[in-house]
This record gives structure tokens, sequence and C-alpha cells, in this order.
């Protein structure tokens, strides 16, 4: 069970004077299980990228393969397709349409041919899951706040119960302490329906602590593909390219240079504090406990 | 998907057609319709093809955007070639049961075409070679004088260019509304015609609600800046005509000049 993009190009309006490549040569492969990041800044591709994965745009060349089969061949199930890999996009308006939550989240079940019983079934658990709570759901989707209509969204693509799950930016426009639920909810998520997770953010600092592996896209072109520790190794290229590595990593690169002996690669607070705690440590004990 | 679709069609490049004032291109282009009306022999259209011709050559757009527009027309052509052939009375060429064409009819299907081909290809130079904005600024300057009628002139040109303006966002959230719902499951091709209906739902609600939005925000965008229509109001970049535009006019009142003269002496 995966999905394999195999030197995929995307070029806008091809033939005309707003001729744009989007894409450049793209392969990759996302196994099951997988919690993956996309990072790159607006206009790098990134959101391109994610719309090839459950078949919603077509390459201009290369092929998309699910568990081996193009999706792009004439008798291929698409639709079929776009309930195993989920796809929510950044801007919850875009989807929301019924006269209450529970409604608009049974839509996607329902297309799948689920009966109107089955699928409130599969809605309440998805929406519960995304902590949206019981008394909102006869509420107008238009009512909620921005963070709430995201969770909706969220539910509303989880309520099919796909084998991968697609999010475009879901925590932009959302407060510090909105971005931390939404994000430890899909971590939640990750481990217990154990599906596979694609994150696609601007922000390291937002994914740097959930990802398991990162991939930095940059005018088209897949960069870095690696885990989170050494794709900030090079902190230096990605900010030559608008983007930035957590700022610990900035902290502990300084510290390192300042000859104190801690892991560069730290990439979340509670690593850095430890490896911080532990070079203080060793230079305290040779110089019997004199102060800092 | 739906992003190909252009409207406004302008095609940017760098010719003296493109940096003509839109005043001059409207009202030159209103010249040769005119023209492609007055005169009425094949010789005629002969000057009317070399006019456009060079007009096609000045502007730098490939020939092959001049000829999108005419397959809007086509069927409208078809229909009116075959009418004008077949049910013009007058001298018989052919004849097959109630079927008839006549030299008339030919003569006459030939002219119409001609018309309509150039009415569509002579407007295309214009929309080719002018920006949507550029063109209501200019209509608003011609129609100026309407003010004194108590025509609103501004606020037309204002509302035009805001619709010119909406035309592609909203085209471009059509596209990302249809995408979010497809990858839903939703469904916008098979059906019949009242499922389609039906289908079009999820697509339309949120459309209508972004519309709205939008329009709030940019009603309240402009009066936070304290727009208040069209009196005393400056523009950035105000229109005035060039030599070159002078000259441009000089040009058309010669061809017109000529179609007139076509006329008068019967060519």
């Amino acid at each position: 069970m995966s999905i394999e993009l195999k030197n995929v190009t995307y070029t806008y309006s091809p033939g005309t004077a707003y001729e744009t490549h989007a894409l450049k040569d793209i392969s990759l492969t996302i196994p099951d299980g997988q919690f993956i990041g996309i990072i790159g800044h607006t206009g790098s591709g990134k959101s391109t990228l994610i719309q090839h994965l459950n078949a919603l745009v077509q390459p201009t060349s290369g092929q998309v393969l699910y568990n081996g089969e193009d999706v792009w061949d004439e008798k291929y199930d698409r639709r079929g397709l776009r309930s195993q890999v989920g796809l929510v996009f950044q801007y919850p308006e875009h989807q929301l349409f019924e006269n209450d939550v529970l409604s608009d989240v049974c839509f996607g079940p329902m297309n799948q041919g689920k009966t109107r019983e089955e699928a409130e079934k599969e809605a309440r658990q998805a929406l519960i899951q995304v902590g949206v709570k019981e008394k909102n759901f006869s509420k107008s989707p238009f009512e909620l706040s921005g963070g709430q209509k995201k969770r909706v969204a969220i539910a509303g693509v989880l309520a099919m119960n796909p084998k991968i799950l697609i999010l475009d930016e879901p925590t932009a426009g959302l407060d510090p302490k909105g971005r931390d639920d939404i994000l430890d909810q899909i971590a939640e998520l990750h481990k217990m329906r154990g599906i596979t997770i694609v994150l696609v953010s601007h922000s390291m600092e937002d994914i740097a602590k959930y990802v398991e592996r990162l991939i930095v896209m940059n005018h088209g072109e897949a960069v870095f593909d690696d885990v989170p520790k050494k794709v900030f190794a090079h902190y230096k290229e990605l900010e030559a390219m608008g983007l930035a590595a957590p700022q610990i990593t900035y902290i502990m690169h300084a510290l390192k240079e300042h000859g104190l002996n801690v892991d560069g690669d730290a990439t979340t607070v509670e690593e850095a504090k430890e490896s911080i705690l532990k070079a203080l440590a060793q230079k305290k004990t040779p110089e019997g406990g004199k102060e800092l | 998907m739906i992003r190909d679709i252009t409207l406004g069609q302008y095609y940017p490049a760098k010719s003296i057609l493109h940096r003509l004032d839109p005043r001059t291109k409207f009202l030159g282009t209103l010249a040769f319709l005119i023209s492609v009306f007055i005169f009425h022999t094949f010789p005629g259209y002969a000057v009317a093809t070399v006019f456009l011709v060079t007009m096609i050559g000045l502007s730098k757009v490939p020939v092959k955007f001049m000829f999108k527009g005419l397959k809007a027309i086509f069927m409208i052509l078809m229909i009116t070639v075959v009418f004008n052939i077949f049910l013009t009375p007058g001298e018989i060429l052919w004849k097959w049961g109630i079927l008839k064409v006549t030299k008339e009819g030919l003569i006459l299907a030939g002219r119409m075409a001609i018309r309509l081909v150039y009415l569509v290809i002579g407007s295309s130079v214009m929309t080719l070679t002018t920006t949507p904005n550029q063109l209501t600024d200019g209509l608003e300057r011609i129609m100026r004088p309407l003010n004194r009628i108590h025509v609103p002139v501004h606020e037309i040109s204002m509302m035009m260019s805001i619709a010119l303006r909406f035309i592609p966002i909203l085209l471009e959230e059509t596209d990302k509304i249809m995408k979010a719902q497809i990858a839903r499951g939703a469904d916008f091709e098979n059906g019949n015609l009242i499922q389609k209906a039906k289908n079009m739902v999820p697509l339309l609600v949120p459309l209508f609600i972004s519309a709205f939005r939008r329009a709030n925000d940019l009603a309240m965008a402009m009066e936070a800046r304290c727009y208040h229509g069209g009196d005393h109001r400056t523009q950035m970049k105000p229109l005035h005509y060039e030599r070159r535009d002078y000259m441009a006019y000089g040009i058309l009142a010669v061809y017109l000049g000529i179609a007139v003269v076509f006329r008068v002496v019967g060519l």
C-alpha cells in the first residue's frame, strides 16, 4: 500500500504566455503508516504536489502509482482512489455547504454509497475524534469559529475512512493554542487509526515535533527528503530558500560555536533541554562544581 | 481544469497597438466595424482585409489567438451562410428538389460571412491588445459627456472594472471548491439533468458565500480609504493622447474616407 510518484512534472497553461512549471521531475514514495511533512514557501509547488496524490490533477508528464497501479489509466477508478486518499484543503469555507455540521460531514460517506444511518455513525465518530463537541453537531457550519470549521472540514474527509490523510496547511490562520490542539489531534489520529498522514505547512516549528520524514519543496523541486534532524542540519540552505529551521536549531548551533558540547541536531525544546543540561553537567564535573 | 478559461483574453506583448490609448483603440475598432458595413463590394472588402491584416501584423499577437474568437460564432456563421445560400431568390445556378442555389444567394452569403468574421476578428484585435481595466478606463472617458444628463458614468465603469477583476478570482475559487468537493467524492459529471443540478449545490453554496464575503470585504476596504463615488476623483494614470494616437486617428479618418468614397462611387 503506497503512493509512488515517478518523474512527475506539472506545467500550468502550457503553450501560452502564462506557462509556469509548478513541479519539476518529482520522484518519491509514500509508504504506509508514515507521518510526513511537506514544507515550502508560497508558490513552491507543495499544493500542486499533494493534488497529484489523489488524482485531482493529472501530471503533464510522469506517472502516479497507487499500490503499483497507474491512477491515470483509462479504466482506473479515481473516485475510489479519492476515498482511500483523503485530502483536506486549506480553507474549510471551500467545502462546508450543508445546513448543519453533521450533514456536512455525512456528505463524503454518502458519496461512497453509504446510507444516512451508516454515514451518520462514521460522521459522529470522525467529529468526536477531531474534537468537535456533540452540542455543535446540529449548528450551522458557518456559525463556528475558524478552528472549529477546520475541525469539521477534517472530519468531513476523515469520515470517509481514508487510508492516507493529506492536510494542506491545517494550522493556517489559527491562534497558537488552536494550532497545537489541531496538530496534537492529528498526531493522535495517526496513532489511533494507524493511517498515513501527510502534513503540508510553511512553518518548520509547527511540524518538526510531529513528523518522521520531511520533504522540502523549492521552485517545484523536492530539495530535501529525509528525517527532520538531517534536513535541519541544512539550516543555512533552508534560509536561502526563505524557510527557516526551528529556533532551537539556531540556539544549539550558537551554543556549540561558543564551546558548549551540545547536540546540534536537537529539534524540539525537550531534546534541547536534555542536551544542554547534559553538556552543562559535563562541564561542571572536571572544574570542581564552579559556577559558570 | 477550469483555470484554463481566459476572459478578457489580453495577450501581453510590446507593440504599437498595445501602447495606443484605449480610447483610440475603442473608437478605431468602432470605425473598422462601421467600415465593414459601409463597404458592400468585394474590392471594398479587399481594402478592409489589407487594413485588418496590417493591424494584426502590428499587434505582434500570434495569429492563432485572433481566430480563437471565431469558434464561438461558428454555429451562427454556418446558419447564416446556409440560409442565405438556399433562401435568396434570383438567378438559379443549381437545383435539387426544393433546394436551389442562386447567384445572389452566394454573393449575399459571402458578404455576410466576411462581415461576421471581420467583426469578430476586429474586436479581438482590441481585446487582445488592451487589458480589461484600460478598456473600462477608456470607456469611462468616452462616456463622460453623458454625466450631463445624469448618467452615473463613473459608477457604471467602476462596477464594470470590479466585475472584470472578480471573474478570474471567482473562477479560481470555483476550481478550488470543485476540487475540495471532488476530494470528498462529489460527482459533477455523471447523472441526468436533475441529478446534475442537485450535485451543483455543494459547489454553489460555498461559491455564493465566498462571493458575498469578498464583496463585503471590498466594500469595507473601499470605504476605509474614503471612496465616495466619482465626484472630483482623479486617476493615478490619467489617459492622455500621444502623438501616435493623433496619427492613428489620422489613419482612421483616411480609411473611413476611402470607405465612404467607395460607397459613393459604387465600387
